[in-house]
């Protein structure tokens, strides 16, 4: 239920409902898009990637002297969890030893066993929570895949390279797009089940900076459909595919030639560690959502924290496109509880517009996530001051969903967003009769571990693939090309990665690359006190954690989780 | 172990900029695991176990409702009856008693997806336990998504493997309703297989697919492809702000 102050902003969206809904089923841009000067502009001036602080030099590492995202930055020039001296014998008799090592139980982690296993490679997939626990699970929307015959894997090229302002590797992008519509013929044989029209041909919507209808779509389960699917396909093969649940990598290890041999893993629930020696290893796990860059609430899994940045970064991968984080145009505001989740652009692909408080249309609905994020941002800054105010201090703008029955037929709604309409419900709010309160949420890694189009990196051995990887997006990613990419290199992956596990005897197991570290922090003059990867956030109130602290005495931190200083994202997120 | 209600969860402190006077956050008490917690009253069941200091490892997923790690059951005051619900999105009540499920065992049909057919043979071959079922719809009344999952189970009886899909189409895999049935069925893992025979068998085949692929296969897009690839930036550009967009 919306609370009574805001009854008349609620007023004013339908005083201008009947205009709008005239313009949109006219067929015509309900707002005109923006130009490349406006949308420099915009960006410049509202991304917080632009903003006062966004950005750090890193001092240590393969990236030495580039500017990443400041909470990144002081992860990577942290402390390592593991002691190598103490590993030594660990390392001489691992605990476990597989062909092939995949972090990460993510879609494109299950894409890398189950297309490993088809190729004749065993292997160990291993999470840090449960089989299938990731932002894979969570996306709504749906995935780009030039399937319409109006549409061409070219224009798809394209489109993807546009948003990401030509900045995204070709390669990669040429293999994403030109992969898509084989894809999802594989996912349905796998038993995906498809949004389609009568006659079996896939029903396509529009996302943000396409130039073709080019989503297809699961209701607004995707994530849900396909990553179950392909758990149960990983489950189905026990004998070919050992899955650990709850024992995070929080190391690579290397051999004595370089080359990547497998990883440490640490026990969630016995708080020790575990060597796995393996021919080859992928590292696939996801993005940084939970670091709640810039202080900013997270539409992200709980284990979204960085973690295999850290290790590949350690191990000495080259990171690429570190200075760019993606808002998703569409957090929850309202109700509280909700807050930062997710609400899929899906929305506005049927036809769903953002308004301000006057009930205006102010941005054209489809632009590029972060234009329309910036646009949004500006609509609520001091300039224009047209943001509505919640209770809790946040600010947003309408997201006018009752459009979409109106212009698709009673019911639509329903049956598309599923999800959404469950999720506001619990809250007394029917999205098929009032608007959503919407404020941009951080919701993407656009970079990551540099990749070539086999899914290799520059250190032999590890292969990354999904989110983790960098170079795809560019510095900014379309909806539904996440979806995409983690299904199509995440087969690559495991493709490739069993290929060359095929041809590999490992070397000796070594951590010289931990102390390697730890000299190079000491030679840069870098104090910290944090320890790295962070594993989970703690969202435990501050004086609690000052008193779990307080047991470390002044010994170091053993637990990144609870020297995780973040903030949970609740502060009003920085304009 | 009760702490006073304090203004250090920044999701209560009041902004310079509401113009509005926010009310103070009431605070309730709740019961996790047997102990007493007092925590804000708008709180989840999941920020209300994190208020209390504890760091949540079996028991949180993506904590927006999608990934069904975060079952719970609880009781309320003067109420018999054992609820169950998503710790992400059910608020916590006044003498609520709760705890979480950490993880439900389960036995999964293991399966060739390639050779199985989508009929009731399929279901009396891996998931016998369905025929048990004594319709008490126990299932049904467990599930957080608020799933007819009774009815989707007595589908699976006559073999109905699209009202299957239909029906447990929202399930997120949480397995309260296995935990809670008499009969010890696997509801959701008979869901994902009616999913997975629908979209595999079923689901009607899209012809515009199968070109697209050949096309592709056949090298259709390559000379575009290399054409596009060789271009600068300044000429991407152009193409890209040029294109017509379909509406």
């Amino acid at each position: 239920m919306y609370p009574d102050y805001l009854a008349g902003l609620l007023k004013e969206v339908d005083r201008t409902r009947p205009k709008r809904l005239e313009l949109a089923k006219s067929g015509n841009p309900v707002y005109p898009p923006m130009n490349a000067e406006e949308r420099k502009d915009v960006l410049s001036k509202y991304h917080p990637d632009y903003s006062k602080g966004a950005l750090q030099k890193i001092r240590v590492g393969p990236n030495k002297g580039q500017e990443l995202t400041t909470e990144i930055t002081e992860l990577l020039e942290a402390h390592s969890m593991v002691e190598p001296r103490l590993m030594d014998i660990h390392l001489r008799e691992p605990d476990y030893e597989t062909d092939l090592l995949i972090i990460g139980g993510g879609g494109a982690g299950c894409w890398a066993a189950i297309t490993a296993m088809q190729n004749g490679v065993n292997s160990m997939l291993v999470t840090k929570l449960r089989l299938g626990d990731s932002n894979s699970m969570m996306s709504e929307g749906g995935m780009q895949a030039a399937v319409a015959p109006q549409d061409s894997p070219t224009r798809h090229y394209l489109d993807a390279l546009g948003g990401g302002h030509f900045e995204n590797n070709p390669e990669l992008v040429r293999i994403l797009t030109q992969d898509g519509p084989e894809v999802v013929k594989e996912l349905e044989r796998l038993g995906v089940i498809w949004d389609k029209m009568p006659d079996g041909s896939m029903q396509v919507l529009h996302g943000g900076g396409t130039s073709r209808k080019r989503m297809v779509s699961c209701r607004d389960y995707i994530g849900a459909i396909i990553t179950r699917t392909l758990m149960d396909e990983v489950h189905n093969h026990p004998d070919k595919i050992q899955v650990r649940e709850f024992e995070p990598a929080v190391e690579l290890v290397l051999d004595d030639k370089g080359r990547c041999a497998g990883a440490i893993l640490y026990s969630l629930d016995s708080e020790q560690f575990l060597t796995v020696k393996a021919k080859a290893t992928i590292i696939t796990t996801g993005g940084f959502g939970r670091l709640h860059i810039r202080g900013f609430a997270t539409t992200n899994h709980y284990g979204a924290t960085g973690d295999g940045l850290v290790m590949a970064y350690r191990a000495g991968a080259k990171l690429a496109f570190m200075d760019s984080v993606q808002y998703h145009p569409t957090g929850a505001v309202f109700p509280e509880q909700i807050a930062g989740f997710l609400i899929t652009e899906k929305i506005r692909g049927a036809g769903g517009q953002p308004l301000n408080k006057h009930g205006e249309l102010f941005v054209f609905p489809r632009e590029p996530r972060d234009i329309e994020s910036a646009a949004i941002i500006r609509e609520c800054s001091t300039e224009r001051n047209n943001g509505i105010e919640t209770y809790a201090g946040r600010t947003g703008v309408w997201l006018d969903s009752p459009l979409i029955d109106m212009i698709h037929g009673e019911g639509y709604t329903k049956h598309q967003f599923p999800g959404m309409c469950r999720q506001f419900n619990r809250f007394g709010i029917d999205i098929t009769k009032q608007p959503m309160l919407i404020y941009p949420s951080l919701h993407y890694q656009n970079g990551g571990v540099e990749i070539n189009g086999r899914c290799e990196t520059n250190i032999p051995g590890l292969f990354v693939a999904g989110e983790a990887s960098g170079g795809v997006h560019g510095r900014n990613r379309l909806m539904g090309n996440s979806v995409l990419d983690y299904n199509v290199f995440g087969r690559r992956a495991g493709r490739y990665a069993s290929e060359y596990a095929k041809t590999v005897t490992v070397g000796k197991l070594s951590l010289e690359h931990v102390t390697k570290h730890v000299k190079e922090l000491k030679k840069e003059g870098i104090e910290t006190d944090l320890v790295s990867p962070m594993i989970l956030p703690s969202y435990t109130p501050e004086d609690v954690k000052t008193q779990q602290l307080a047991r470390l005495g002044s010994a170091p931190a053993r637990h990144s989780m609870l020297r995780s200083r973040i903030s949970p994202g609740d502060k009003k997120a920085a304009e | 172990m009760s702490r006073k209600p304090q203004t250090k969860v920044a999701a209560e402190k009041p902004s310079k900029t509401v113009k509005q006077t926010p009310p103070k956050a009431r605070m309730v008490t709740v019961y996790i695991m047997g102990k007493r917690h007092v925590v804000p009253e708008h709180a989840t069941i999941m920020r209300a176990i994190e208020y209390s200091g504890q760091q949540i490892i079996r028991g949180a997923g993506c904590r927006e409702g999608f990934c069904g790690a975060c079952g719970t059951i609880y009781r309320l005051p003067g109420d018999y009856k054992i609820h169950s619900g998503l710790a992400c999105t059910t608020l916590v009540q006044e003498g609520m008693s709760l705890t979480q499920i950490p993880a439900v065992p389960m036995e999964k049909a293991i399966y060739d997806i390639e050779k199985l057919s989508p009929d009731v043979d399929t279901i009396k071959r891996l998931y016998p336990v369905v025929f048990r079922c004594v319709a008490c719809n126990t299932c049904t009344k467990s599930c957080p998504q608020g799933i007819q999952v009774m009815d989707y189970i007595q589908a699976a009886k006559r073999g109905d493997v699209a009202a299957i899909m239909d029906i447990s189409f929202d399930c997120v895999g949480c397995g309260l309703c296995a935990l809670r049935c008499p009969a010890e069925i696997v509801q959701h893992k008979v869901g994902v297989l009616g999913r997975r025979l629908y979209g595999r068998y079923l689901a009607k085949e899209s012809k515009e697919l199968d070109a697209r692929i050949k096309q592709v296969q056949g090298g259709e897009y390559d000379d575009e492809y290399a054409s596009m690839m060789g271009m600068d930036k300044t000429s991407l550009s152009k193409m890209y702000y040029e294109r017509d967009i379909e509406p």
